[in-house]
């Protein structure tokens, strides 16, 4: 490695390399990569009195996240999640189909329709729903106004609340990927199938779903994975009777001050991410169909 | 019934579903809307009490909505602008060269998008905590850059995979040197992505409200201005701006894209 760097070379490659990826390698550096590993060493410090993080290892707050209340939390939040996914999946693949094949020249519209809602700040639209649905919310007084309920029905503060805000918030993530997906899709294999005597529900299983099964899988990570995490939506539909995981992290770094505790409990939701993408890997998801 | 009358239905019904679904997504905002004119002034603001505009005059005696709207505006802009130059540098200069660390880097962008927002924030306050940076307009801006560069860098990669390299090369025999060639020749070509990036970023800046909620400190923005009301009920004002918000950024697209609803392809 004697080989000193010519002027030439610097000039030519190593300094357009370091102005173009540099900046952006700072970036993931020091905003993503040293934060979260600094969560995964406080995962393992402990708290003193004054709720002042004490660097000193232990394993007590994984101990501690193997508590029975803890473990209800996730296992009510996977649940949520999976069904709010599944939800997404039944109501989205229909409707991505039908606006993504239909002859209508208001295809554009149709598509952009799907997107305008969310220009609105969701935390507002959150509220909207909870507006809607409470007590003295426009659905009872739909409800009462034909007669079908006489006393106000609390539609609020269930888990089915929370999954209804959460499959509002999330189904454009599984909308998006579905329509490109089904847009793609050639409609010649669609007569071919059909020419060949397959019946509309065989051409389904064996032709559509098949090539569009990439739009299900990526959705299907964008719209679990947030659910783990969004609390607020948890907070304002769900009224403490459906937290997620998110809340428990919450808590810590807000009124019950004990941030190892809560970083502890971000390294669960870490690592339940980090399998969740190695599933989607295995069944041939690919990243970069994530996030666009 | 008639195979031409089966089809007819079948497409009738594709359509009340589709419908159904429109509703479903903008029954929160036709609330919204219809909220913003409530004449009421008790709190929790729900019950209807008449028609009125008068929260849209009041939204301009709101000082601190109108602080945290500006804030959510000055965020925006800067950490769009700062994503945007340095996720186009990024996925430039990652596309043509090689380096050591690479590979690294390529997985750390997936990081962001996948993590759930909450242990982004997290891990962002504890950091800024231990290195004692004050919790601000700074650190707001810092973490919108840090969620939203990925974004920028996707979609300005989408439009390099058909990338010509020969482009370049002939703007340098031609004599061009490497900054003119990267503002002439290469800006030009990758554009579009670059501008879908930013839009990209704009928007997830706008409305993020997990990140914000916790490397915040005193400053607020928009959505956590919201948050904090929801305790004791959104007043109509919020509603009204929302409104505003709304029809705002619809006559904007409609007018950048007149050209969208018109024509076909």
């Amino acid at each position: 490695m004697d080989k000193k760097i010519s002027r030439h070379e610097w000039k030519s490659n190593l300094l357009p390399a370091l102005v173009m990826a540099g900046p952006v390698t700072l970036v993931l550096v020091f905003l993503v990569a040293v934060p979260l590993v600094y969560v995964g060493v406080m995962s393992f410090c402990s708290i003193d009195e004054y709720y002042n993080v004490v660097f000193k290892f232990s394993t007590e707050n994984y101990v501690r996240l193997l508590n029975a209340d803890y473990l209800k939390i996730y296992g009510q939040s996977l649940a949520m999640a999976f069904i709010t996914t599944v939800l997404c999946i039944l109501v989205g693949y229909p409707f991505s189909y039908l606006i993504a094949r239909t002859k209508s020249k208001r295809k554009t519209l149709l598509y952009m329709l799907v997107i305008i809602p969310f220009w609105t700040n969701s935390l507002i639209r959150i509220y909207g729903w909870r507006t809607f649905l409470g007590t003295n919310g426009w659905l009872n007084g739909l409800l009462q106004f034909l007669h079908l309920t006489g006393e106000p029905v609390d539609f609020l503060f269930r888990q089915g609340t929370t999954v209804l805000g959460m499959v509002y918030c999330l189904i454009p993530f599984m909308i998006l990927p579905l329509y490109t997906a089904i847009e793609k899709l050639d409609g010649s294999l669609l007569e071919a199938s059909a020419d060949l005597g397959a019946r509309p529900f065989a051409t389904f299983f064996q032709v559509i779903l098949p090539l569009t099964s990439s739009g299900i899988f990526s959705g299907s990570i964008m719209v679990f994975i947030p659910c783990l995490g969004y609390f607020f939506v948890a907070d304002i539909l769900g009224g403490g009777n459906s937290d997620v995981i998110g809340n428990l992290i919450e808590r810590q770094f807000q009124s019950g001050n004990n941030w190892p505790l809560g970083a502890a409990l971000s390294i669960i939701l870490i690592v339940m991410t980090l399998v969740l993408v190695k599933l989607y890997q295995k069944v041939g998801g690919d990243m970069d169909n994530l996030g666009v | 019934m008639s195979r031409k009358g089966k089809a007819k239905a079948k497409k009738g019904l594709g359509g009340v579903f589709c419908m159904l679904v429109y509703l479903f997504l903008f029954l929160p905002i036709v609330v919204i809307v219809v909220n913003s004119f409530n004449a009421t002034t008790s709190k929790p603001y729900l019950s209807w009490k008449g028609f009125t505009f008068d929260w849209y005059i009041k939204i301009w005696e709101n000082s601190s909505l109108l602080d945290a709207f500006g804030n959510t505006i000055i965020i925006a802009a800067v950490s769009t602008i700062l994503a945007t130059v340095i996720g186009t540098l990024g996925a430039v200069g990652m596309y043509k060269y090689k380096f050591r660390g690479k590979g690294i880097i390529d997985g750390l962008l997936y990081i962001p998008v996948v993590i759930p927002e909450i242990v982004l924030g997290i891990s962002l306050l504890t950091i800024f905590t231990n290195v004692n940076i004050p919790r601000g307009m700074l650190t707001l801006i810092l973490a919108h850059v840090s969620f939203s560069v990925p974004y920028v860098i996707f979609n300005v990669r989408a439009r390099l995979s058909g990338y010509d390299n020969s482009i370049e090369e002939a703007s340098l025999d031609l004599g061009a040197n490497r900054i003119t060639t990267f503002f002439e020749v290469t800006l030009p070509v990758l554009a579009p992505g670059i501008a879908g990036g930013a839009l990209l970023a704009f928007t997830l800046s706008i409305d993020d409200v997990i990140i914000s909620y916790f490397v915040n400190g005193q400053t607020k923005t928009y959505p956590l201005k919201v948050m904090e009301s929801i305790k004791s009920g959104v007043a109509p004002d919020v509603n009204a701006l929302s409104t505003l918000i709304l029809v705002g950024t619809i006559v904007l697209v409609v007018l950048t894209q007149s050209g969208l609803f018109k024509k076909k392809r």
